[in-house]
């Protein structure tokens, strides 16, 4: 195609577009035509984000102005109401508590996520290298499991009749758990939500803070240890330090998806059994807008969390982009 | 000495995360009056397949895995094909805006499918494809496309320049250094990059869930979602078992690609 490819290469390599040697020249063809392949490149992406996702993001602004029923669903046409629907929300309880509730899920589970995703991590480094493959092994089956299927797993261990939950702890002795029901109390079912999101999702918190433990410098390790640090020393003043891009990320990351969760708290929960006592955001948006058929107040609710979403994003989104723009 | 003491509490912490997992896999191949019984039964005694073949026998448990199969390639194959375009330009190009495209794949890969499921129900309905594959596969392109994007542009970034530049320097067009040089090395991870998507995308749940409405549509989460029926009388080892047959493909698949893909969420922040 190009006669001259090696300095062509030296440009992309150098990440400039045009040598300055060139800069005089006229535009010729071949010139614009090198210029347009990222673009034509990216094309074909762009154009079907904008229509599977750009059109309907845009369509959900729209729709969180009007009344949308089923019937204007039917007839396709909704009517205007201004900021209807966001007063409505906003003047909500069910709404407010719902924030509350799933900020504080999503704190709890985050956390104890992060801290037990990292005490596992520092484990492995103590183990011998049997137990070592072993749990990481064991880790890898747990983070393949698909979330419905986990789910399923979790009610039949924690089921009333006979969950295996529930004869362990009587039989190790925290009590009588024969015949408790873990789902009577909006405390308890989140508890079992949050376990199961946090058995989940430790084993991607511990393999990529193991990965970075590798990073750290084992002279400095010795060295502290040299001057008398002990084991928490040492993590807070070299191995903490070290760690911290990646925990940040790790901990944007599990905000993000703790507090958009859906498939685990309402299949736990159960479709029949969610409501305003125990909703959470990702739960309640479904419910008030899509399975109450109250699309433009439910438009209005998604935005909300869409926003929401997006603020929490931000320092990840950046970082990423920083690693991104080194290419 | 003391390493003793810590592989003690490695085997213990295994045996308690896997737990649950051998627990479905044990009760999928207990007999009835194991599963029913108020004393579980640690080791299945007496292993029979009654529950799988139950299972299997299921109304629309082949029709939901053949949908599942058919949503999931054509949502991937499409996407790799068009993500991969991408991930050259974002890989070896510097171009106005790609920043912005950057932004925007990863952006999209944060939004909460909870908050998305209404304006592609209410789009969806008005093309009428509401209630078939076409409109499901619709809806995993949002979340597959920038994944593959971003995750094919890493893979791109791997291969050493000067492999590429050596072809071209031996005469070979572009095009040609492409084709012969860049597509081997890279084949690796176009697998993976696929075998990863198709895993998200078989146990993607939310968007299946409110799409389809004929059970003999739905994919394969949706059918295991609605298994149980009533909860006071739930058939354990039959649900168990298909719960078993749901999981195997992918526990197969992550082992085989885990290693690969696991740095693309958090790649940069491990590098050296």
């Amino acid at each position: 195609m190009a006669p001259d490819p090696a300095p062509h290469a030296a440009a992309v390599a150098a990440g400039a577009p045009s040598l300055g040697s060139r800069r005089r020249r006229p535009l010729d063809a071949r010139r614009v035509a090198r210029g347009a392949v990222p673009y034509l490149l990216i094309t074909p992406v762009v154009v079907a984000i904008g229509a599977i996702l750009g059109y309907p993001l845009y369509h959900l602004v729209s729709l969180s102005f009007q009344r949308y029923g089923l019937p204007e669903l039917i007839q396709r046409q909704g009517s205007w109401v201004g900021l209807d629907n966001y007063r409505s929300v906003l003047e909500d309880r069910i709404f407010w508590d719902t924030l509350v509730r799933t900020v504080v899920f999503t704190a709890a589970n985050v956390g104890l996520t992060m801290v037990v995703g990292t005490l596992i991590a520092l484990l492995l480094l103590r183990l011998s290298t049997p137990v070592r493959i072993l749990l990481t092994s064991g880790l890898v089956l747990v983070w393949s499991m698909p979330a419905v299927v986990a789910v399923q797993v979790w009610y039949w261990m924690t089921n009333f009749q006979n969950g295996v939950l529930n004869y362990i702890l009587t039989e190790v002795g925290f009590g009588d758990y024969f015949q408790h029901d873990w789902y009577a109390s909006t405390f308890s079912q989140l508890s079992m939500v949050t376990l199961l999101i946090v058995w989940g999702a430790i084993p991607f918190v511990t393999v990529t803070v193991y990965a970075g433990l590798a990073q750290v410098p084992r002279e400095l390790v010795e060295a502290a240890q040299m001057d008398g640090a002990g084991p928490l020393r040492v993590f807070r003043d070299v191995t903490f330090p070290t760690l911290k891009p990646i925990l940040l990320i790790l901990t944007s990351l599990s905000i993000i998806w703790d507090f958009g969760v859906f498939t685990q708290p309402y299949l736990l929960i159960g479709a029949s059994h969610v409501d305003a006592s125990n909703y959470l955001m990702g739960v309640y948006v479904y419910i008030e807008g899509y399975a109450h058929s109250n699309f433009g107040r439910g438009a209005a609710i998604s935005i909300l969390m869409l926003l929401m979403v997006a603020a929490m994003s931000i320092p990840y989104v950046r970082r990423m982009v920083r690693m991104g723009d080194t290419a | 000495m003391r390493r003793r003491a810590w592989d003690a509490v490695g085997i213990a912490l295994f045996v308690v995360l896997v737990f649950p997992v051998y627990w479905m896999v044990s009760t999928a191949f207990k007999p009835d009056d194991e599963v029913n019984s108020l004393t579980p039964t640690w080791f299945p005694t007496s292993p029979t397949l009654d529950h799988f073949r139950d299972a299997m026998a299921r109304p629309y448990f082949w029709d939901t895995v053949r949908n599942s199969l058919i949503v999931v390639c054509a949502a991937v194959l499409f996407s790799i094909v068009l993500a991969f375009l991408a991930a050259v330009a974002l890989a070896k190009y510097r171009f106005t805006g790609r920043k912005l495209f950057i932004v925007a794949m990863i952006g999209i890969l944060m939004l909460p499918p909870a908050g998305l499921v209404i304006p592609l129900y209410v789009v969806l309905a008005r093309y009428h494809l509401t209630n078939t594959l076409t409109g499901v596969t619709l809806t995993y392109l949002t979340f597959v496309l920038p994944f593959a994007v971003w995750t094919l542009r890493g893979f791109i970034l791997g291969i050493p320049k000067d492999l590429e530049e050596a072809a071209m320097v031996d005469g070979s067009s572009r095009v040609g250094a492409f084709v012969r040089i860049l597509l081997p090395l890279v084949a690796p991870g176009l697998v993976a990059t696929s075998v990863f998507a198709f895993i998200t995308s078989w146990n993607e749940y939310i968007f299946a869930s409110v799409l389809l409405s004929d059970q003999s549509n739905q994919t394969v989460t949706v059918w295991l979602s609605y298994f149980y029926g009533t909860s006071r009388n739930t058939d354990w080892g039959a649900l168990m078992a298909a719960s078993t047959l749901t999981a195997v493909p992918v526990i197969i698949f992550f082992l085989l690609v885990q290693r690969r893909i696991m740095f693309g969420l958090t790649s940069g922040a491990v590098r050296g």
